[in-house]
């Protein structure tokens, strides 16, 4: 089986953010890069594929800087066979233009699986995996949470609102990752050594026309510091006459 | 310290993977096994797997085929979240294994070593006895040479992994008297004594190791802190030890065992490292939380003038510390430095601890927060291999020469 795993490099989840000077991007200075939570459970179920089938090749790739080469290193040192760095300075806020980048590097692949987190956790767009799947003219799932393979067809659980949707879908396919599809493993120390020794490409990526970019960052207002009006039955009046006239939601 | 100082971008990826693996892993449960004084089976065997007893053994003998420097990592990183676990690394690593890769025979390394890189079963080092401590040259377990094996008596005492472990390095005198040159160190094999739960993981006992006959575990002790990991008597009544498992030669216990503890002290030192680390770790999150007289404590000069000194001397701990790990790595001579470290670590994680459990007013005294434990956990790293005392000893012969009396 050969799976193609697009894996993003962020910023680690706990980064206190600071604006850059251009008012428009992150202040990288002292901030951890991770892989994008999500995409590990891509990796994973890729890794678990390939290996249930067999055999196979699991095929990381990022689009990014330099540096996105150690998340690469990542996915390889979990067990991905090799990794493609499309390089780029940055990565762009177009989300089409990242899509098209990637399927322009997936078209000929040969793929019978490509893989996404459903979202990168430092942007939140929900959209690169459903736009590469559009420009490769591939079903689409996303946000998957349990998956079945059988032959050329997929059977995929996804959470919806107060329930659970299964849904069926012929392979080759795009499937993007829901926390709990499965667990992801930590690289073994065995597997940090034969990361080195995978390869991995390095190329310009074929971006798509940049028509969106960040204009502007802002933090969140901060938050207020709480309240707390006492203890016990009798200040709960108060309580709820509060939450109705100062706070406004009752 | 700058990360380029030591380290590669492997060191980076090791550090990354067991400070994450410790974090999301092992913090839940630390508290528990402490309580407890239960040895943690499950982590150890997904430490195991992950290659974590293994570190720096070739991978031809079942290890993970790293360096001396990832090893230190992979303890340190340990002890940020629970010393116990660190120590049963360190203690599997380099007091039950070392001596074999160091001093072994070729047969010896290729018979024993591959259960131990790979986790299979734990190993340990057992030199102490109930009248030799600081002074180890005083061995009174006897082995009588009888030709084709040698016959073992006697009791060792305080032995990391002698209930839970299954190979081990013992020293014994096998010329009579008090000279350091009758000291030799012998490989034996005794079952675990929680079979139970090591089969039910999977790692921790393996049946076809060479068991020898008349060793066994003895009592476990009841510790102020290194709760979840396994201390014991080790005794031997008329235990049978066949020639081939003496390790290297006879009468070279002695040089042995020094030069293990040589390196030894690197890993307690890393040890200690980690455990003021996590302490500062905590200290520093509780006082940015924490609001009395309508502010953060962390903006009294009281609290932050004490968290500047923890972060200043444990960034002084790191560099004595991987900097002697980086003179063992280089093949370069670090008897001083190593003694060094662990002195100096050891003492910096009891004044740290102890500051991080007053940092924390009344609440570091329970065990809601984690603090209380790493202070009991780091009044061992002053005791365990080699007593600060002897540290002080060593380094002063070091810097003195003869002129300092043993
Ligand atoms: C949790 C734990 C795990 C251990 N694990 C192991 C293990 O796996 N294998 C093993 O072999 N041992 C192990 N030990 C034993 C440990 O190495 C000894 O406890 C230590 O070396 C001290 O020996 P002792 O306890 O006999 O103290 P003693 O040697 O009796 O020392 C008592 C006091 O006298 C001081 N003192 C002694 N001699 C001098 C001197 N010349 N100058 C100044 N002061 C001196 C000491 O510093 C100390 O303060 C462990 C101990 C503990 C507590």
């Amino acid at each position: 089986m050969k799976i193609a795993v697009c894996i993003k490099r962020v910023p680690d989840t706990e980064t206190r953010v600071k604006i850059a000077a251009d008012g428009a991007s992150l202040d990288e200075s002292g901030v951890k890069f991770i892989m994008s939570p999500y995409d590990e459970y891509a990796v994973e179920e890729a890794l678990q594929r390939r290996d249930k089938a067999g055999g196979g090749e699991v095929v990381a790739v990022a689009l990014g800087p330099d540096a996105a080469q150690e998340t690469l290193r990542a996915a390889l040192a979990m067990g991905a066979d090799r990794g493609v760095l499309l390089k780029a300075e940055r990565i762009p806020a177009d989300a089409l233009a990242v899509a098209k980048a990637l399927a322009a590097e997936l078209k000929d692949g040969g793929y019978d699986l490509v893989l996404f987190g459903k979202m990168a956790v430092d942007d939140y767009h929900h959209a690169v995996g459903p736009m590469v799947a559009e420009l490769l003219g591939l079903p689409c799932v996303t946000a998957v949470s349990k998956l079945e393979l059988e032959g050329g067809k997929g059977v995929a659980e996804r959470e919806i609102e107060g329930g659970v949707e299964v849904v069926e879908f012929a392979l080759p396919a795009v499937l993007t990752a829901e926390k709990g599809l499965n667990t992801p493993r930590y690289p073994a120390l065995k597997g940090i050594m034969a990361a080195k020794k995978k390869p991995l490409e390095v190329k310009p990526p074929a971006l798509g026309e940049v028509r969106v970019v960040a204009a502007a960052l802002a933090l969140p207002p901060e938050r207020k510091a709480g309240r707390i009006l006492g203890e016990g039955p009798d200040v709960v009046p108060e309580l709820v006459r509060l939450l109705r006239t100062e706070a406004k939601v009752l | 310290m700058d990360d380029s100082l030591f380290f590669t971008d492997q060191h980076l990826q090791v550090r990354e993977m067991v400070r994450d693996f410790a974090r999301t892993e092992i913090a839940p449960i630390a508290r528990q096994h402490d309580a407890e004084a239960r040895f943690p089976w499950t982590t150890v065997k997904r430490m195991a797997d992950l290659g974590m007893l293994g570190v720096p053994w070739p991978e031809e003998l079942g290890g993970a085929g790293m360096d001396y420097l990832s090893y230190i990592l992979t303890v340190h990183e340990l002890a940020r979240v629970d010393a116990s676990h660190s120590i049963t690394c360190s203690a599997h690593t380099t007091l039950g294994t070392s001596p074999i890769m160091d001093f072994g025979t070729e047969e010896q390394k290729r018979r024993f070593v591959p259960y131990l890189a790979a986790g299979k079963v734990l190993g340990g080092f057992g030199l102490t006895e109930p009248g030799a401590g600081s002074d180890a040259g005083g061995t009174a377990t006897m082995a009588v040479d009888k030709g084709d094996h040698y016959v073992l008596n006697g009791s060792k005492i305080f032995i990391t992994h002698a209930g839970v472990g299954e190979i081990f390095i013992v020293t014994a005198r096998t010329t009579p008297g008090h000279g350091n040159k009758g000291i030799t160190a012998f490989i034996v094999c005794k079952p675990t004594v929680d079979a139970e739960a090591a089969a039910a993981v999977g790692t921790g006992h393996a049946p076809d190791l060479p068991w020898t006959r008349g060793v066994s575990a003895g009592k476990k002790e009841d510790k102020m802190g290194w709760r979840a990991s396994d201390t014991r008597e080790l005794h031997f009544e008329d235990a049978v030890v066949p020639r081939e498992q003496v390790l290297g030669e006879v009468g070279k216990g002695f040089v042995q065992f020094l030069k293990t503890l040589d390196s030894g002290r690197i890993g307690v030192a890393a040890l200690c490292l980690g455990l003021a680390e996590g302490a500062y770790d905590e200290a520093r999150k509780y006082a940015s939380q924490r609001k009395q007289f309508g502010r953060y404590i962390a903006g009294f000069q009281g609290v932050s003038f004490a968290l500047a000194d923890m972060a200043t001397e444990i960034e002084a701990g790191r560099l004595l510390t991987y900097h002697a790990a980086w003179l063992k790595q280089h093949g370069k001579p670090h008897k001083l430095e190593a003694a060094q470290a662990k002195l100096y670590c050891s003492e910096l994680a009891m004044r740290t601890t102890i500051k991080a459990v007053q940092v924390h007013g009344g609440y570091g005294y329970t065990t809601d927060y984690p603090v209380e434990r790493m202070m009991r956990d780091a009044k061992v790293g002053e005791i365990g291999e080699g007593t600060s005392e002897i540290q002080r000893l060593v380094i002063a012969r070091e810097i003195l020469g003869d002129v300092v009396e043993g």
